[in-house]
């Protein structure tokens, strides 16, 4: 059935117009396949949708019920992307709460891309709601200008003597009233218009106000359908067996054994490893047990972990790329009152996300329809294309909710996806294929927060004050050789040294420096937060250290340092007013030592700082009472999901401190499952505060943002208790006992 | 043939006594609420009620579950409990990517079934063998709390 769409010129500049005035944000991002972009808009998703709907823009359809659903270019993966999206839009459409649902958005580049990564249709980057900010509220102004046009008509009143509120038209000197939904089909016969206003915020009924999440009804009752939950009819379950070293390849399988498994319908071999195909999960799983692969190891990697760090130590010792040079650090050195050192450690990390990654395909003539939790459509749609020698809009994703992606899912080469599609292409059964990795396959999945070795000096003068400050950081690219290569200048990737390379603090003079190995067969890859998951540690713990030093306050003698950084200072002084900082903590258990440390970051242009309050034992165990955030976002869509942005930030910074890593030996992984990769559990989950700072700067992103200063805040309270520095994580409470 | 009574319904699947509950209510059942996160019972998201209990369902043969009332998500708000549970999860927001969620409530409803007033120890004990990755554990505890209150 074909639904009515507006389709014109003036959407079309409405469009336009949103892309150029991002265009600051817009980075080079080169797309597999090359056509991405500009393909023709397939129908939108929903057929089940109301006729005749309204759908004055990409992002809008109100039905003649008046429901309105609003189409989400972005996944909802737990960050609130949905819930934020749609408050933006049913802010200026004056809409109720209650009528609003949303929709994920197919994979069409030229409708759906993200603002901040030019015409690349992807969620990452703490942008979703940056990018959308003016875009959704510019949609949800004209279908509203639309629908008080109809209404005009409609009445023979003037425009603007209509007001609209909850959903409902009113004229309101004759008492006329209308609803979304009797008004949709006038609407839609109406030309877009050609500019909108957008509401003063203090007019907001929505944005800033506490706004219930779209998606908690079906997450409570087992309704909300992900990649796992995916059912078609004919369906078969792909189980992989993938290689256990990096760099082994299949030299032969026995598959008798599995196919003798009841429920073992095929056994395929990929690029990759072996596939088994099965009527339903468990049989897969069986059947893979029951397969024989022998594999050429011939060419596996030996690498170790010790091995990577001690190469990795080696090379922080000679000069790198330079990524800030300021001031003469030598001639600062030279003269120095006092000189401090430190070098750190930090492992890789899985996301380990719940929902083990997963991808279902289903191929037909000349077009292919995926289903999972897509984050990164365009580079999906565009290498699925490649693969299959299609069009890129022959390749169809249908948008689920992720669960949890913490950037796995923000593939660069779309492997997962790709993998799900060799599966589907080498099938001899035409079946769709639902391909799930098991825990294990997740966690060896060789997609990791890049292992890192950072070098620090500075040089501090009578008066404790840094003179001077070297980094040196080593670790590997996460951009080199992918679409988004475009951004290493220089040797510079851009991602490995964010948090380093624009340190907030006024140092006179300042030199970083990268290295940036290449030959390593793990592939690096963002994980929340991306390069400051390791440069908010060392430059935060470091900067602790020179307080110390120094024999000054840890908040006072950064906040002497951020003078031309007011929103670094803001949030660091409202963190240790309400954490009560330079008052004392209360005594813990007979025994325990306390401790209270302070950490300040930026990423993603949103500014954190977090105050953490340890009690530890004897023994060296600890605990984390609590952890006191404030946080400077810009305007607020939701305070309420910035709070749980925040809160779940610091859980999950606290994992990766506590328990995380990835550690190699032989080439392969040595962790397999949650009990040796654990993330922490409620009993290690601290009381966590969340303070926002009022502001009127546009909105930044909040999903990542307060991740970065948990571990440096919770290493430098460590620090107060006990005297002794963390330079390698995760912490080893050893190094703490009494 | 096993038969099962599942969320007060009798059903009867084709399948092997070892395999394990989880797949049989996903894949022969369709009750893709109870999620598979570890096959091992490390991570709670598979959680569902036998006879009351909160059980592993990926560890958990469904010969183990013969004879036993079975309690999915699909069919925890049948209860009170469950209803109380479900509320104070929506009033507070709890969930962010959810799919360990139906595993967390299933344990908060074993929980406060067998302990009306639990304190936050009671909780920590309960609710220790459920991970959620996104770290939504300050709401979980505040949730139970709050679902202890109205059921007060």
């Amino acid at each position: 059935m074909h639904t009515p769409r507006i389709e014109n010129d003036s959407r079309r500049a409405f469009l336009r117009g949103a892309l150029q005035g991002a265009a600051g944000l817009t980075l080079a991002i080169y797309l597999p396949g090359a056509h991405a972009a500009g393909a023709a808009a397939p129908a939108a998703a929903g057929a089940a949708n109301l006729a005749p709907a309204f759908e004055p823009n990409a992002f809008i359809r109100i039905g003649t019920d008046g429901m309105v659903t609003v189409i989400s270019k972005h996944v909802e993966m737990g960050q609130g992307a949905y819930t934020g999206l749609a408050t933006l839009v049913a802010e200026e459409l004056d809409a109720a709460w209650s009528q609003v649902r949303i929709e994920g958005a197919p994979a069409d580049a030229s409708r759906y891309n993200n603002l901040a990564f030019g015409p690349f249709q992807g969620t990452g980057g703490s942008t979703a709601i940056a990018n959308s900010w003016e875009q959704m509220r510019k949609a949800g102004a004209s279908a509203r200008a639309m629908l008080v046009s109809a209404a005009a008509a409609q009445w023979q009143v003037p425009a603007a003597s209509i007001s609209v509120s909850d959903g409902v038209v009113t004229h309101g000197a004759s008492g006329r009233h209308a609803t979304f939904g009797e008004l949709a089909p006038a609407a839609a016969h109406l030309p877009v218009p050609a500019d909108v206003t957008l509401k003063s915020p203090t007019d907001f009924k929505l944005i800033g106000k506490h706004v219930p999440r779209k998606d908690s009804a079906d997450k409570i009752n087992g309704r909300a359908r992900f990649t796992q939950d995916v059912q078609l009819p004919g369906m078969l379950t792909a189980v992989v067996a993938h290689p256990p070293r990096f760099g082994a390849t299949v030299q032969s399988f026995d598959a008798s054994k599995a196919k003798a498994v009841k429920g073992v319908v095929e056994v395929v071999q990929i690029q990759n490893g072996v596939a088994v195909l099965a009527k339903d999960t468990w049989s897969a799983i069986k059947g893979r047990e029951a397969l024989r692969v022998v594999w050429d190891e011939s060419k596996a990697s030996k690498l170790s972990s010790e091995e990577l760090f001690t190469r990795y130590r080696a090379l922080a010792q000679q000069p790198g790329a330079v990524a800030r040079s300021e001031g003469d650090t030598d001639a600062a050195f030279a003269r120095a009152a006092r000189t401090l050192r430190a070098a750190y450690d930090f492992p890789y990390l899985a996301h380990a996300a719940m929902e083990p990654l997963n991808c279902v395909v289903q191929l037909g003539a000349g077009q292919c329809e995926l289903w999972y939790g897509a984050q990164f459509q365009s580079i999906d749609q565009g290498s699925v294309a490649a693969l299959l020698g299609v069009k890129p809009e022959q390749v169809k994703i249908n948008m689920l909710y992720a669960g949890g992606s913490f950037g796995r899912r923000a593939s660069k080469d779309a492997d997962y996806v790709l993998e799900a599609v060799r599966i589907a292409k080498a099938s001899k059964t035409k079946a769709p294929i639902k391909m799930v990795w098991l825990r294990e396959d997740d966690m060896k999945g060789a997609y990791y927060r890049p292992a890192f070795h950072h070098a620090l000096e500075a040089a501090l003068d009578a008066d404790g004050r840094p003179i001077a400050w070297r980094h040196r950081l080593v670790g590997q690219s996460i951009l080199t050789g992918t679409a988004f290569g475009g951004m290493v200048k220089n040797g510079i990737d851009t991602v490995s040294v964010e948090g380093a390379a624009n340190l907030p603090y006024g140092i006179p003079a300042l030199q970083v420096e990268l290295h940036s190995p290449a030959d390593i067969p793990v592939a690096a890859h963002w994980w929340r937060s991306v390069g400051s998951t390791h440069t908010a540690y060392s430059t935060e713990t470091f900067m602790d250290e020179l307080a110390a030093a120094a024999g000054q306050d840890a908040v006072a003698y950064r906040l002497a340092l951020l003078g031309k950084h007011p929103r670094h200072a803001g949030v660091l002084k409202l963190a240790a007013e309400k954490a009560g900082w330079g008052q004392p903590l209360a005594q813990g258990p007979a025994g325990t030592r306390r401790g209270r440390g302070v950490a300040v970051h930026e990423a993603f242009g949103t500014f954190v700082a977090e105050v953490a309050e340890v009690t530890v034992a004897a023994d060296g165990s600890f605990t984390v009472d609590r952890v006191v955030c404030a946080v400077d976002c810009g305007m607020v869509v939701n305070p309420d999901v910035v709070r749980a942005q925040v809160e779940g930030g610091v859980g999950f910074a606290l994992s990766a401190a506590l328990h995380g890593a990835i550690t190699l030996k032989n080439g392969a992984v040595e962790q397999s499952n949650f009990h040796d990769y654990a993330p922490i559990r409620i009993n290690e989950m601290p009381k966590v505060e969340v303070h926002i700072v009022p502001s009127a700067d546009k909105p930044t992103g909040i999903g990542e943002p307060g991740v970065p200063p948990l571990a440096p805040a919770l290493a430098n309270a460590l620090a107060a208790a006990t005297g002794k520095r963390i330079r390698s994580l995760p912490i080893r409470t050893g190094e703490l006992q009494a | 043939m096993i038969t099962l009574n599942i969320n007060g319904n009798t059903t009867r699947v084709d399948v092997a006594g070892d395999t394990p509950l989880l797949w049989v209510l996903r894949d022969r059942l369709h009750l893709t609420g109870t999620k598979y996160g570890c096959g091992m019972g490390l991570c709670g998201a598979c959680t569902a009620h036998l006879d009351g209990h909160p059980v592993r369902s990926c560890s958990t043969p469904v010969s183990a579950a013969v004879g036993k009332k079975i309690v999915t998500i699909e069919a925890v708000d049948q209860a009170r409990v469950g209803q109380a549970v479900q509320a104070a999860w929506q009033k507070l927001d709890v969930v962010q990517c959810g799919y360990c969620q139906s595993g967390q409530i299933m344990s908060a409803v074993a929980l406060l079934e067998s302990n009306r007033k639990p304190t936050d120890a009671d909780i920590d004990s309960a609710m220790a063998g459920n991970i959620c990755r996104c770290a939504t554990y300050v709401r979980i505890r505040a949730a139970i709390h709050e679902a202890a209150q109205a059921l007060a």
